[in-house]
């Protein structure tokens, strides 16, 4: 019997993160998310844990208990971050420093510590999400782009950190989705951003999932340092 | 409780798995004198980043202990505390000592 593959994905609780673990359970791997709360569902497969992905020490935990429980890590998915949709001439200094903490340097302590585990087995996918509002210079999202292409930078430098290990990392980008993260931007704006696109609609937890599935598949351990918009965006 | 000669093992270990991992032979002997970074090193910096995790991974996989070596107090200090073999054990030991003080909360 092939080894169980263990998939750890940041920001589980509620919608990407949920529906890929959930997706990623049922397929049989071994899900292990977190996020700053309870996950409030179960799944077989998939096990939660409270942990703030700025927490340094409780990240080093988490992932700790992953080594110990399963000996291995094969897929990172950096999920988990917040977001702010404030005009930069209204965005205090600790709603800023608070997106960097979560979206760079929380993507930053998983990837640390997870790659750690990853390279006793000398193979690893990492997948750090980033947004296509970067790329697109959406007004009224300035710190929370800045931290998404700050994620890119990082991912893109990781991938030649680490890819003597035989570990990969590349960064995503969706379309927006509607999912909480974005049920305060008003429609008129979100109408407005999918208008931009080469594929005039709203992404999907499915376009996640088929995103994700190309990074780790096997064939894929030449694609590293990459970032993959969707809807045109590049 | 770790002791001092379960962490020189490891760290001894380590050295040689990461030396062979470069393709490089074992040094004569590994002493807690036996120069990590810096003039006269055994190993280069990346060498260094394998050591230490290996490290790392050994001491959770051996001992259950999680740590992480390279923390902003042992980057910044004046003098490398992964200089020599003795040195890296002692900074190994004072990490596990303040990790149980965090964690007793």
């Amino acid at each position: 019997m092939a080894e169980e593959r263990v998939v750890l994905i940041t920001g589980s609780r509620k919608g990407i993160g949920k529906h890929l673990a959930q997706t990623y359970a049922k397929r049989g791997f071994k899900v292990e998310g977190c996020s700053r709360g309870d996950a409030g569902w179960e799944a077989e497969n998939y096990t939660h844990a409270n942990v703030d992905v700025a927490d340094e020490r409780a990240v080093k935990l988490w992932i700790s208990g992953i080594s110990r429980k399963h000996q291995r890590i094969d897929v990172v998915i950096n999920n988990a971050a917040i977001a702010t949709m404030n005009h930069v001439l209204l965005t205090p200094a600790a709603t800023a420093n608070r997106m960097f903490e979560v979206n760079v340097t929380g993507t930053m302590l998983v990837c640390r510590d997870a790659a750690k585990v990853m390279m006793r087995k000398k193979h690893g996918r990492i997948i750090n999400f980033t947004t296509i509002v970067a790329p697109i210079a959406l007004a009224g999202e300035a710190i929370y782009a800045a931290s998404k292409s700050a994620v890119v930078t990082l991912t893109r430098i990781l991938a030649f950190e680490l890819g003597q290990w035989g570990i990969t990392c590349n960064s995503f980008g969706a379309t927006p989705i509607l999912t909480d993260m974005i049920k305060g931007v008003p429609q008129a704006k979100v109408d407005a951003v999918v208008n931009t696109l080469a594929i005039k609609r709203l992404g999907t937890y499915e376009d996640c999932t088929n995103v994700c599935d190309f990074f780790i598949a096997p064939g894929s351990d030449n694609i590293t340092g990459q970032v993959l918009y969707l809807g045109g965006i590049s | 409780m770790v002791e001092k000669q379960a962490v020189l093992d490891i760290i001894s270990a380590a050295l040689k798995e990461t030396l062979d991992q470069q393709g490089l032979p074992p040094p004569a002997s590994i002493t807690e004198d036996t120069v990590l970074v810096g003039k006269d090193a055994t190993l280069d910096s990346l060498g260094v980043v394998s050591l230490i995790v290996e490290v790392e991974q050994a001491l959770e996989q051996q001992h259950q202990v999680a740590v992480t070596l390279a923390s902003d107090k042992a980057m910044s200090a004046k003098n490398s505390p992964f200089r020599t073999v003795g040195v890296l054990a002692e900074h190994v030991l004072e990490t596990i000592k303040e990790e149980e003080e965090a964690a007793r909360g």
